[in-house]
């Protein structure tokens, strides 16, 4: 027995330096001008106040400044969505932090500092100022972690009958870990998905595959690079697909371990 | 539970440490994943059998149809701490730390995917402790919508300096064994521990055998209140449990027992007794076996569950180990001693930080 899941994009988030919101990435994924370079400036969203801004990392930020224009284009209060958070290595900059403290003068650890280090973190701050009550998570999945929480919110959106908030993010690694940690882009994203919708921005069927993932979606050459330094830009070509709205099939391989038998997540987008 | 003498620095509490693991040495296949967390994950799946049984699972299923879905809350991070104590005079990790698979959260995954030759769906839920709880749904939902035919659910957490000494910056560590619901508790002792089960659709028949163990329902929510405290009514842990009986078409005077998170933090306990006392009969048996293993964090779930399977099988509902004297908060279901008694459902509640919480429902089979 294999299924497929059909859903709809309601809203979409995008926040990077260069793309901070979907309007300019709209035209960056469409190649129609390039990216900005900008150092990263901590987003300010909208739903923090302005001490919570000030005590909020900013893997948090990145995540919330996504979040709240998917909502917004969906026309969805924050509150009423379950949400799945993604993140390869949560807030990179905390546990430099964290590790840095702990190998010197493990007492004078921050407890502001180790809450925040929780992988959940930008969940808790979002259910938080928004004031939702409904489910929320938090995974990881490595390189393959934007397709693991895109499979993960749609399985909720589908088996539940209800619209879910999909972000995914990840800041760039500092310290010592950005020697190990392949990331230096900070990137953050955000669908609303819904089972089903009226005036959909596009519809998705998605359907696991046993075989590597082998059809790839077209992207502008300026962003090869971007997609390779952080787990999270491997949102790009489906962007860049919704961006071009055109009808398009393509993979995304659901671990990147060549030891084991090859499986993708294969995502159908259409108009 | 013994005295710590685990942390870098001298930290007077008690701990629950897995004896062992610094001898443990992983399989070759498997040395450049190695880490203390993975040790007891390694130690955890040659327990009972259950690598013979998760091989037997795939030959069944095949690789990529049976679903990983893992939980911790800190990972291998012991050993990116370690990386950090060894830097070498560049101040970078050494050539032996240079294992991206060990240094970040979805480590244990990672392993697991490997050691068990696994291709199907696989993430690593880290929502702190409510983690390994959470598994079990997102497993369901994988079940149901027919993504995978199996599912291997668990969860990991080991003793690292992070947590002793962040719990300890938080001023919730207590200085001597937990007291989970003692009128007089002073905090939560922490623990290490790995678990693992299969779980599998039930048959179109709906028919299994007698004793099965069932996963009737489950519930997840949010506080919506704080990042380390719980709300003070409770309302997010309710909201898990009405979900969790709702999905389970249950009703209250039909649960048996509750493995209950108490961790002896002030707060949690109060919430937690009072949400207990005001919602179940008194015929409904509940305790915290915390005070056994110490608060083992992110695979607290999956150890609970674990707990309560074993309870619904024997017909032996825990007591609460070194409470005393019972909070005034409790109702008549929290009990302090071991009983004895035929249990058919019984609840699993697991709260984390970030206000996430997450109520699983079980059940043996005959009474399903």
């Amino acid at each position: 027995m294999s299924a497929a899941l059909e859903l709809a994009i309601e809203g979409i988030g995008v926040c990077a330096p260069g793309m901070t919101d979907w309007t300019t990435a709209y035209a960056v994924l469409r190649g129609e001008s390039a990216r900005a370079a900008q150092p990263f400036a901590r987003p300010a969203p909208a739903l923090l106040a302005p001490n919570e801004h000030r005590r909020a990392p900013d893997s948090v930020l990145l995540a919330l400044a996504a979040a709240e224009q998917a909502c917004a284009m969906a026309g969805r209060a924050p509150r009423d969505l379950q949400n799945v958070f993604a993140s390869a290595y949560g807030d990179l900059a905390i546990n430099d932090y964290l590790c840095a403290v702990l190998a010197r003068t493990p007492l004078e650890l921050s407890p502001t500092k180790f809450h925040n280090s929780v992988h959940n973190a930008p969940a808790g701050y979002w259910t938080i100022a928004s004031g939702c009550m409904a489910s929320s998570t938090a995974l990881s999945a490595g390189s393959t972690t934007f397709a693991a929480g895109l499979l993960e919110a749609a399985t909720i959106a589908t088996s539940e009958a209800t619209s879910v908030l999909y972000v995914a993010f990840d800041i760039a690694a500092t310290g010592p870990l950005a020697d190990v940690i392949d990331c230096d882009a900070p990137f953050g994203v955000a669908f609303v998905l819904a089972p089903a919708a009226k005036q959909p921005i596009a519809r998705l069927r998605l359907e696991l595959q046993v075989h590597a993932a082998t059809e790839l979606a077209p992207l502008p050459a300026a962003l090869h690079a971007l997609r390779e330094r952080n787990p999270a830009a491997a949102s790009l070509p489906l962007l860049a697909a919704v961006a071009r709205g055109e009808d398009a099939g393509f993979d995304f391989a659901l671990h990147a371990d060549k030891d084991l038998p090859s499986s993708a997540l294969h995502l159908e987008i259409s108009f | 539970m013994t005295a710590n003498s685990f942390s870098t620095e001298p930290l007077e509490c008690r701990i629950g440490r897995v004896a062992g693991l610094e001898q443990l040495s992983l399989p070759d296949a498997l040395a450049p994943f190695d880490s203390r967390n993975h040790r007891l994950a390694w130690l955890g799946l040659n327990q009972d059998g259950f690598l013979e049984h998760a091989q037997a699972l795939r030959e069944r299923h095949g690789a990529a149809r049976i679903a990983l879905v893992l939980g911790t809350s800190t990972s291998s991070i012991g050993e990116t701490e370690r990386a950090y104590r060894d830097l070498d005079a560049q101040g970078r990790f050494s050539a032996a730390q240079n294992r991206p698979q060990v240094h970040q959260p979805h480590a244990l995954g990672l392993f697991l995917a490997h050691a068990l030759g696994l291709a199907g769906p696989s993430l690593t839920i880290a929502t702190a402790c409510s983690s390994s709880a959470k598994v079990f749904a997102s497993a369901e939902r994988l079940l149901r919508l027919g993504l995978a035919d199996a599912a291997i659910v668990g969860g990991v957490d080991t003793l690292c300096d992070s947590v002793l000494f962040g719990f300890n910056s938080l001023e919730l560590v207590s200085n001597e064994e937990c007291r989970p619901f003692d009128a007089n508790r002073r905090g939560l002792s922490l623990g290490e521990a790995a678990g693992f089960a299969i779980l599998e659709r039930m048959p179109q028949s709906g028919k299994v055998e007698k004793g099965t163990a069932l996963l009737i329902g489950y519930g997840e929510s949010s506080d919506a209140h704080h990042m380390s405290a719980p709300h003070p009514q409770g309302r997010g842990a309710e909201r898990a449990l009405d979900d969790a009986l709702a999905r389970a078409g249950i009703r209250e005077s039909q649960v048996d027992y509750i493995n209950l998170h108490g961790t002896a933090s002030r707060q949690n306990d109060e919430v937690e007794a009072a949400l207990i006392a005001r919602r179940f009969p008194a015929t409904t048996r509940a305790s915290s076996t915390k005070g056994w293993s110490g608060h083992t964090l992110g695979a607290a779930g999956i150890l609970e569950a674990t707990i309560t399977l074993i309870a619904l099988e024997r017909g032996f509902a825990p007591g609460t180990l070194n409470t005393r004297e019972l909070d005034p908060a409790c109702g008549p279901q929290i009990r302090i001693d071991n009983s004895e008694a035929n249990l058919r459902i019984a609840l699993s509640n697991s709260f984390g930080f970030g206000g996430n919480n997450c109520c699983l429902a079980f059940a043996r089979a005959d009474a399903a």
